[in-house]
């Protein structure tokens, strides 16, 4: 029997029914990663230890007959810029190269008490900045679905293992896409959660009006779960959505009893989005959103077209408020408090500047030049606060549209995984991968990224969802019905090649 | 347009000392991002409210009351050099 690959309800099942311990679950995945993630670079470091000694715990739990945690035995990874206390936490950066966080992120800790099993802490591009993970200062994850291919970014290492099948659950974050983008390119379940749904206490910021924290899971139902647990209130985050604010709309567990019976989409209101659809997106991409719409159609949604004429400026928006929240937030890696330094330094700014041109990389290097730019005196009136209003005015379209539609729905990116490479000369031009997933952000929508296809090279097709703030539910809703009226979650190819190797 | 004595300020301001390789893409790769976001000038946005959060939340309080917290030791352990309860850091002047 193979224990790879498992759903959280199917894995509930393999402990309670004693068909296999959390102790051979944690050591089935460990060794799969590490007889396979030579390929895919996924990890930046296994936490062994942790993973058996909380596999130990479930285990004892399960002998002594106690009632299970919600995740008891899962495997999780967590992208290395959340806090895993004592493990390496370098946000693919050399500048955090040996620091050890003295404490975990909420989000962490929550799946943790939940009884999760963290395998270990996966790649992304340098302080989340990118969109193919190539701006990791360690190692370029590669896609599972064919290996010459980017994963997408910056959370790629998350989306790969899940992928894979190295782990049930992982955590990402997503400050312009970094969640959904990699979602949509692995062909996973990504979801960004309303703005302060989940705890960023722990996060090692990148733009704190922006980030958020994301599950990637390969079923709708998994997401629900892990966000069941994982969506909570935080007094160490002052952004952190209030309970009284936590109305039925985003109640995760409620919709986890009711999930038997979501059937179909009767009278749900859908607006594809049309600056996001049609000419922009490859021919593939396209015809997958044509035919989600089809499907959508058949589960009884009512769909128009909608337009957000906005929108074509949340690119400009976010590459000013990015940078300029990156350039405050990174001005913290000084060799002080946390990390690397430049040790043959004589006084206090040749060690600042040293430290800092010798271990940052190029991409925030670039954001932190950009960010000072736009706020330094005399520009940031003309950009920064210029941006922050066409934010404003953004959401308000976001908003508008909401009151008569219950979702809006575009392709979460508009080409499917791309060769490595292929973009990374022009900044810009791996700027425009996150042109459909940036929006929910400026406006802290939940979004959620599906498989809704394949294209001509069997490269996996996003398809995004997204709501009023607030109302998470109804983007998993329709996610899990159309996930049940389709066929496209499927693992990519590695797994099986493993599990036939070894028999 | 960027020059690059705007890219030799703007690096002095953000302390990162940029070799002159670095100095010419990033002017280069500067001057074409702020072209792209120059289209925001197009857009009217007389009497609009900068929007610096996702949602209108602010001034979220707790009790004033000392929680657990980690200890000064466990918080130097992880700096490049500690002495006696302080950051170390190389000499600031002569």
């Amino acid at each position: 029997m193979t224990l790879l690959g498992k759903s959280i309800s199917e894995i509930h099942k393999l402990l309670t029914s004693k068909e296999t311990s959390a102790t051979e679950l944690a050591q089935a995945h460990l060794s799969y990663i590490e007889k396979s993630d030579h390929l895919t670079h996924a990890f930046l470091c296994l936490t062994k230890d942790l993973a058996l000694k909380q596999a130990t715990e479930i285990d004892k739990l399960i002998s002594a007959k106690k009632e299970l945690p919600p995740l008891a035995g899962i495997p999780l990874a967590v992208k290395d810029v959340l806090c895993v206390e004592s493990y390496p936490a370098t946000c693919g950066s050399k500048i955090l190269e040996g620091f050890k966080p003295i404490y975990n992120a909420t989000s962490v800790n929550l799946l943790f008490d939940a009884g999760a099993i963290c395998v270990g802490k996966t790649n992304c591009d340098e302080f989340a900045m990118g969109s193919s993970n190539e701006n990791s200062a360690y190692a370029k994850v590669t896609n599972p679905w064919n290996h010459n291919y980017v994963p997408g970014g910056s959370s790629g290492g998350s989306a790969a293992s899940v992928a894979a099948g190295f782990a049930t659950i992982a955590l990402g974050t997503d400050t312009g896409g970094s969640v959904r983008q990699p979602a949509s390119l692995c062909g996973v379940v990504g979801m960004k959660p309303t703005y302060g749904l989940v705890s960023r206490f722990g996060l090692i910021a990148l733009a704190s009006s922006l980030d958020h924290v994301g599950p990637f899971t390969r079923t709708v139902e998994d997401t629900i779960r892990t966000l069941a647990v994982m969506a909570k209130p935080d007094t160490h985050d002052s952004t952190s959505v209030p309970q009284k604010m936590r109305t039925a709309n985003c109640d995760m567990v409620a919709l986890l009893n009711d999930l038997p019976k979501i059937t179909n989409l009767k009278n749900v209101k859908i607006g594809v989005i049309e600056e996001l659809s049609g000419e922009g997106n490859e021919k593939s991409v396209q015809k997958a959103l044509d035919l989600a719409i089809e499907t959508l159609k058949t589960l009884g949604a009512k769909i128009d077209k909608v337009s957000l004429p906005k929108v074509k400026y949340a690119l400009p928006v976010y590459y000013i408020l990015n940078p300029a929240e990156a350039s405050s937030n990174l001005a913290r890696y000084d060799g002080v408090k946390y990390g690397a330094r430049d040790k043959s330094a004589q006084d206090l700014l040749s060690m600042y500047l040293s430290t800092r041109q010798s271990f940052i990389g190029s991409e925030p290097k670039r954001r932190i030049m950009l960010g000072t730019y736009v706020l330094s005196s005399g520009y940031y009136d003309a950009y920064y606060k210029k941006a922050q209003r066409v934010r404003r005015l953004l959401t308000e379209e976001f908003n508008d549209i909401f009151k008569s539609y219950d979702l809006v729905i575009c392709p979460t990116s508009p080409t499917t995984a791309f060769k490595f490479g292929d973009r990374t000369d022009d900044p810009l031009k791996m700027y425009m991968a996150d042109v459909a997933s940036i929006p929910a952000d400026l406006a802290g929508l939940p979004a959620i990224s599906i498989p809704c296809g394949f294209d001509e090279n069997n490269m996996p097709i996003g398809l995004q969802f997204m709501a009023a703030p607030l109302a998470d539910r109804k983007v998993l809703e329709a996610a899990y019905a159309f996930e049940k009226a389709t066929d496209y979650t499927k693992f990519s190819p590695m797994l099986q090649k493993y599990e036939s190797a070894k028999t | 347009m960027i020059t690059k004595e705007t890219v030799r300020h703007i690096a002095k301001l953000a302390r990162l000392k940029l070799s002159a390789q670095e100095e010419d893409i990033y002017t280069e790769q500067l001057g074409k991002i702020l072209d792209h976001v120059d289209a925001l000038k197009e857009v009217d946005t007389e009497g609009v409210e900068p929007m610096s959060h996702a949602l209108e939340i602010s001034n979220i309080m707790r009790e004033d009351e000392i929680l657990p917290h980690p200890s000064q030791e466990k918080i130097l352990s992880v700096a490049p050099q500690a002495e006696r309860g302080f950051f170390r850091v190389p000499k600031i002047g002569e």
